[in-house]
């Protein structure tokens, strides 16, 4: 269990993490969404007492990180960024780091093992590529087998079975009983795996939900039409009250109407639809939904964007455009 | 968290990378070499050397000659044992397993110095050795007063430069800035300092003008020098501790990165 209360960190003047409290569960993987620069990596660094928080607090099964006796035996951790020695091999980077927590030599064979690096245990790190560097990471993080797993962006950099391996990794953590807090940018990652949801923004807490509610309440359902006779129906459906918005490639949404009764306003006034079809909108449109509002909300104050927010909003309107 | 444990990891540290090998293997074969050269070709110089020359001839003193280059090699030791955390990355692993960041520092500066300390010591029996060999008749005997304590003293002051160079390397994180600093620092400035009438009372007090005075035997003619070969080296460590101790205190202070 992680605990963070009122977590709020400020490099000089830019507050990467403001105020966040919430939970982390064992039993369950809990993802840990938010966009470039919402301050995911910070937090994680605080919990791990490597950042010192400006203010609030965090606890690892109710003790300060830095009162664990043993830390990797309570809580391993995959960060951001690998620090490995790239003059050392694979199997004293592992040896080093149990011999300082009393882990015996016997567990550095075994999760070398586990993650696939058995071969290249001897070899020194830097010849290592992304993905073999990423295993060596995880293999640190289970070294101490811990009750509590903590993963920084762990599909990055792993072909397409190591990200299914990774996958099957974390939920069997979970089935296990442990504790499993992984961070993503994509939604669609954590759809995959993660049981709840922990979302962040410009280092606020968004939403705190089960993966089930958050995709209930913020995916948007709508009806997309297409039709060459634009102004007619716009005209058909605005006489029934109804309102349509602009969608991609001339399209034409409708929030809040089933599909028949449009189609019944368009015969009614004869006009032609070259589709008519039910929209559920993904859970990627979901998660830019709600961290654009966490950016519109910053807008409306009035004072200028800081650079950090502009870069935000740019990025969700590619994500939209893409 | 046991304190051992912590050794025992920072020893697995620092015997799995090439550097340590090779800045130690450098020290031991530059203070050697260099310090048999300068015995050799003092020995040939003797005779045409004036009385007072003569008179402050030290042959300990000279078998040491190659410290002052030797000991670069050792400062880049020291260095790199500290600043390789940063430069890698890897401080954010070590601080996870070791949080408790007194008991990380101090096992590293332990363990290092320790090996620092060995091979310091080797190198100085090594070096007078060698030296009073190439210095033929005009050689000292390690039984003559004060040469003993000289020739371990030699070891000491190879073993404080090196620690002095992880309480620097603590400080200022980056192996670049640190060596930019204490390179030039140890063999030039110090030098200059320390030869400009002008500036000699401050040069003397600095860490290796103080440190190394524990290497002679026979004190120059006119020599007015405020302290003796201990108090010279205490002065010397008296910067030792300044400088872990602020290491210490910017490490616990600073964000881990
Ligand atoms: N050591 C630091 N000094 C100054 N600013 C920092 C530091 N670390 C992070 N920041 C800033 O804090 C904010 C949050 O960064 P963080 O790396 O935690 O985000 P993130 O959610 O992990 O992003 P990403 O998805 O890109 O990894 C960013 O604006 C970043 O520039
Ligand atoms: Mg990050």
């Amino acid at each position: 269990m992680i605990e963070l209360e009122g977590l709020t960190k400020r490099y000089g003047e830019k507050v990467a993490v403001d105020n966040l409290t919430f939970t982390v569960r064992p039993g369950i993987v809990t993802g840990f969404l938010g966009p470039n620069g919402a301050g995911k990596s910070t937090t994680m660094r605080m919990i791990l007492g490597l950042d010192h928080p400006t203010a609030g607090d965090v606890r690892v099964d109710g003790t300060h990180y830095d009162r664990l006796k043993d830390p990797l035996t309570d809580i391993g951790a995959l960060l951001e960024a690998k620090g490995v020695h790239p003059g050392r091999s694979a199997y004293n980077h592992l040896l080093w780091l149990a011999q300082s927590n009393g882990i015996p030599e016997r567990r550095v064979r075994e999760v070398l093992d586990e993650v696939g690096l058995t071969a290249v245990a001897r070899k020194k790190a830097k010849g290592f590529s992304l993905g073999m560097g990423q295993r060596l990471g995880i293999a640190a993080a289970l070294l101490g087998d811990p009750r509590i797993l903590m993963f920084d962006e762990p599909v990055n950099g792993l072909d397409p079975e190591g990200i299914h391996w990774i996958r099957t990794l974390m939920k069997s953590l979970a089935e296990q009983g442990r504790t499993v807090f992984v961070s993503s940018h994509l939604m669609s990652e954590m759809a995959l795996t993660a049981d709840h949801l922990v979302v962040i923004g410009q280092g606020r807490l968004l939403a705190d939900t089960s993966m089930a509610e958050f995709i209930r309440r913020n995916s948007r359902s709508y009806v997309r039409v297409r039709t060459p006779q634009r102004e007619a129906l716009l005209d058909a459906l605005h006489r029934a009250g109804v309102t349509a918005v602009d969608g991609a490639d001339g399209t034409l949404e409708v929030d809040g109407t089933p599909a028949e009764a449009i189609g019944e306003l368009a015969a009614r006034d004869g006009v032609v639809l070259h589709e008519l079809s039910p929209q559920q909108a993904s859970l990627e449109e979901a998660f830019m939904q709600l961290t654009a509002e966490s950016v519109e909300y910053h807008a409306h104050t009035g004072a200028p964007l800081p650079p950090q927010q502009q870069q935000q909003q740019q990025w969700g309107e590619s994500w939209r455009k893409g | 968290m046991a304190t051992g444990q912590v050794v025992r990891s920072e020893w697995t540290k620092i015997r799995s990378v090439a550097s340590t090998v090779w800045t130690l293997s450098t020290a031991v074969v530059v203070t050697i070499a260099l310090g048999m050269l300068i015995s050799a070709l003092s020995k040939n110089e003797f005779d045409n050397l004036g009385e007072r020359e003569q008179l402050s001839f030290d042959p300990t003193f000279i078998s040491f000659a190659g410290t002052s280059l030797g000991q670069l090699a050792m400062i880049v030791f020291g260095v790199l044992v500290v600043s390789n955390e940063y430069s890698t990355g890897m401080i954010r692993a070590s601080l996870a397993a070791v949080p408790k960041r007194g008991v990380f520092l101090f096992s590293k500066l332990a363990v290092a110095t320790a090996l620092a300390f060995v091979v310091g010591m080797a190198t100085s029996f090594a070096t007078f050795f060698l030296g009073q060999l190439m210095l033929g008749d005009l050689r000292a005997s390690i039984g003559d007063d004060g040469v003993l304590r000289a020739v371990v003293g030699g070891g000491l002051y190879m073993t404080l430069i090196a620690l002095f160079s992880m309480g620097v390397a603590a400080m200022l994180r980056s192996p670049m800035l640190s060596l930019g600093i204490l390179m030039p620092f140890f063999f030039l400035i110090s030098n200059i300092l320390g030869n400009v009438s002008a500036t000699e009372k401050v040069g003397r007090f600095l860490p290796d003008q103080a440190g190394s005075r524990i290497m002679r035997v026979v004190t120059p003619v006119d020599d007015d020098t405020p302290y003796g070969p201990w108090g010279g080296l205490g002065i010397m460590a008296l910067w030792v501790i300044a400088a872990v101790a602020g290491g210490y205190v910017l490490l616990k202070r600073r964000d881990a990165q």
